[in-house]
């Protein structure tokens, strides 16, 4: 398979202080799933900021899409992060919209008619069972449902990469099976999947899985070509 | 949210409109306020301007002065027939001695009408071109037969006055300008309180693969929208005083005021000042949004 990022020596410092992240290099292959694991405070919503192009590397060099991003013009970010789905782990909703809004935008932001994004916001509604609460507003939905319609507002533009910062963090067992399928179809239709995630239990769940591993802002395989399934002892700091 | 001018309501909604821009309303009501009456007070003296211009341009006054009655009245008709025979000229006649004896009595009183006293005879001239060779022929075909007649340009005479117009019509200029250079630094700094607003929804925005220039849309609406509506109430407003003015000084009757009439595209003028400041205020806050926004990662 083609790589569809490549880090390499990439550090990433905030302000003056240590480097959050270094000497990070790995390739993701293009329609493989990823695990990011690693306690609190490794670096792994650090790495998926550099993922979804929230920040720039302060040294080394990232391919993304067989573009250098150091040599990427800024006007062409946009259409880069339209290709990337982002499940954040505060969500980021926004507030004053609506579910059904919420999980439109992307759409819209890529300029798909009006009349081209009923029905699909509709089905991903269904998907993620919130058919009943499209016209909610953020503030006056739970926590997981709040965190069903991030995940929904991040797959609909079917992303070539996908990427969740603890996607299961705040819904039950149940509801983490189905967005964890609801990935794993993604990914078989070819998007690049990369799951950060504390809960092991999530990893056996989804067959030859890639798993990265990072330690105080390292990345323990420094190729990152562990193969799923990893033992317990693996994951575990 | 494809690259507009006009935000969709789908777009116009991706704002929490906190009407943090609402105060640019009542700014750009007080600002076009004063700017349409700076304009208004512009138009007027240009309008005036060019009034006394067409009143004087080529007029002149030939004074023939001469103590002995009868050679001046010899030199005034020679004079009067040598101005009549010039190319250029389109009327030339002489100034009644009753009519001169009437300008002079608030002067000279009931002595102004001897005929003892020695008046000039005077010539009054009309060019039909008043240009610098036409006043030269004019000039040596008068003083050919009287050399010691005096050629006075209505021009001359009124000068001080219309430069003092032209600094009026300059200094109404400059302050529409002013008006409008503060406006567009009103804009930018609405437009910066703005993104700091929705700092939050923005930076989402952008991880969504919004663009700059959509983002900026957003903003250039509300601001245009504000804009607009307080540009419309302030130049109603300015326009109402303006008539009343108006009225004011065509009951004053006085010569030097009766040119400032405003002609339609003056009204236009005016008119579209508020739709200018729109537009003006469109593009100021897109340059400041993208501005601001070019220094995100």
């Amino acid at each position: 398979m083609a790589n569809i990022v490549q880090f390499e020596n990439v550090g990433l410092r905030y302000g003056t202080g240590e480097e959050t992240l270094s000497d990070i290099s790995f390739t993701l292959a293009r329609g493989a799933f990823y695990f990011l694991t690693g306690a609190s405070g490794a670096g792994k919503t650090s790495l998926l900021k550099l993922l979804y192009l929230a920040q720039r590397p302060t040294r080394g060099a990232i391919r993304l899409f067989d573009e250098d991003l150091a040599r990427l013009p800024r006007a062409r970010l946009p259409g880069f992060r339209r290709r990337i789905g982002v499940v954040f782990q505060d969500f980021r909703l926004l507030p004053h919209l609506s579910a059904f809004d919420n999980i439109a935008l992307p759409l819209r932001v890529a300029g798909v008619p009006e009349a081209d994004i009923a029905a699909p916001v509709t089905e991903m509604l269904a998907w993620v069972g919130l058919a009943e609460r499209a016209s909610a507003r953020p503030p006056t939905l739970s926590g997981g449902e709040q965190q069903r319609v991030a995940i929904a507002r991040a797959v609909i533009g079917r992303p070539d990469i996908l990427v969740a910062d603890e996607p299961t963090g705040n819904v039950d067992p149940d509801m983490a099976e189905r967005l964890l399928h609801l990935f794993d179809s993604l990914n078989r239709l070819g998007t690049t999947v990369v799951v950060a995630t504390h809960d092991f239990q999530l990893l056996g769940r989804i067959q030859g899985a890639h798993m990265m591993r990072l330690e105080r802002g390292r990345l323990l395989d420094p190729t990152g070509s562990l193969r799923f399934p990893p033992t317990r002892t693996e994951v575990q700091p | 949210m494809k690259l507009r001018l006009i935000a969709t309501a789908a777009d116009r909604a991706l704002l929490d409109s906190a009407g943090e821009t609402r105060t640019l309303r009542w700014i750009m009501a007080v600002m076009l306020f004063l700017t349409v009456l700076a304009a208004a007070f512009g138009l007027g003296a240009l309008a005036a301007a060019e009034t006394l211009d067409r009143q004087l341009a080529g007029k002149l006054t030939v004074q023939i002065v001469e103590a002995d009655p009868a050679a001046r009245e010899a030199h005034a008709a020679q004079a009067l027939a040598a101005v009549r025979a010039t190319a250029g000229v389109s009327a030339a006649a002489p100034v009644d001695r009753d009519a001169l004896a009437r300008m002079l009595r608030p002067w000279l009183g009931a002595d102004g009408a001897d005929s003892d006293l020695p008046i000039p005879a005077m010539i009054d001239v009309q060019l039909a071109s008043p240009s610098p060779a036409t006043l030269a022929r004019v000039g040596s075909a008068i003083h050919r037969v009287a050399p010691t007649a005096r050629i006075d340009r209505y021009e001359a005479w009124m000068s001080p006055v219309a430069r003092f117009m032209r600094t009026m019509i300059a200094l109404a200029g400059t302050l529409v300008l002013v008006m409008a250079a503060a406006a567009a630094t009103v804009v930018v700094l609405a437009a910066r309180a703005g993104l700091d607003a929705h700092r939050e929804t923005i930076a989402m925005l952008h991880l969504l693969g919004t663009t700059d220039a959509q983002i900026a849309r957003l903003f250039q609406r509300q601001i245009a929208l504000e804009t607009l509506y307080g540009g419309i109430a302030g130049s109603a407003l300015a326009l109402v005083l303006v008539a009343l003015i108006g009225g004011e000084i065509a009951g004053l009757g006085a010569e030097l005021v009766s040119g400032v009439r405003f002609a339609l595209r003056d009204w236009l003028a005016l008119l579209a000042l508020p739709l200018l400041f729109a537009l003006l205020a469109t593009f100021a806050a897109r340059f400041a949004v993208e501005r601001v926004l070019g220094r995100a990662p």
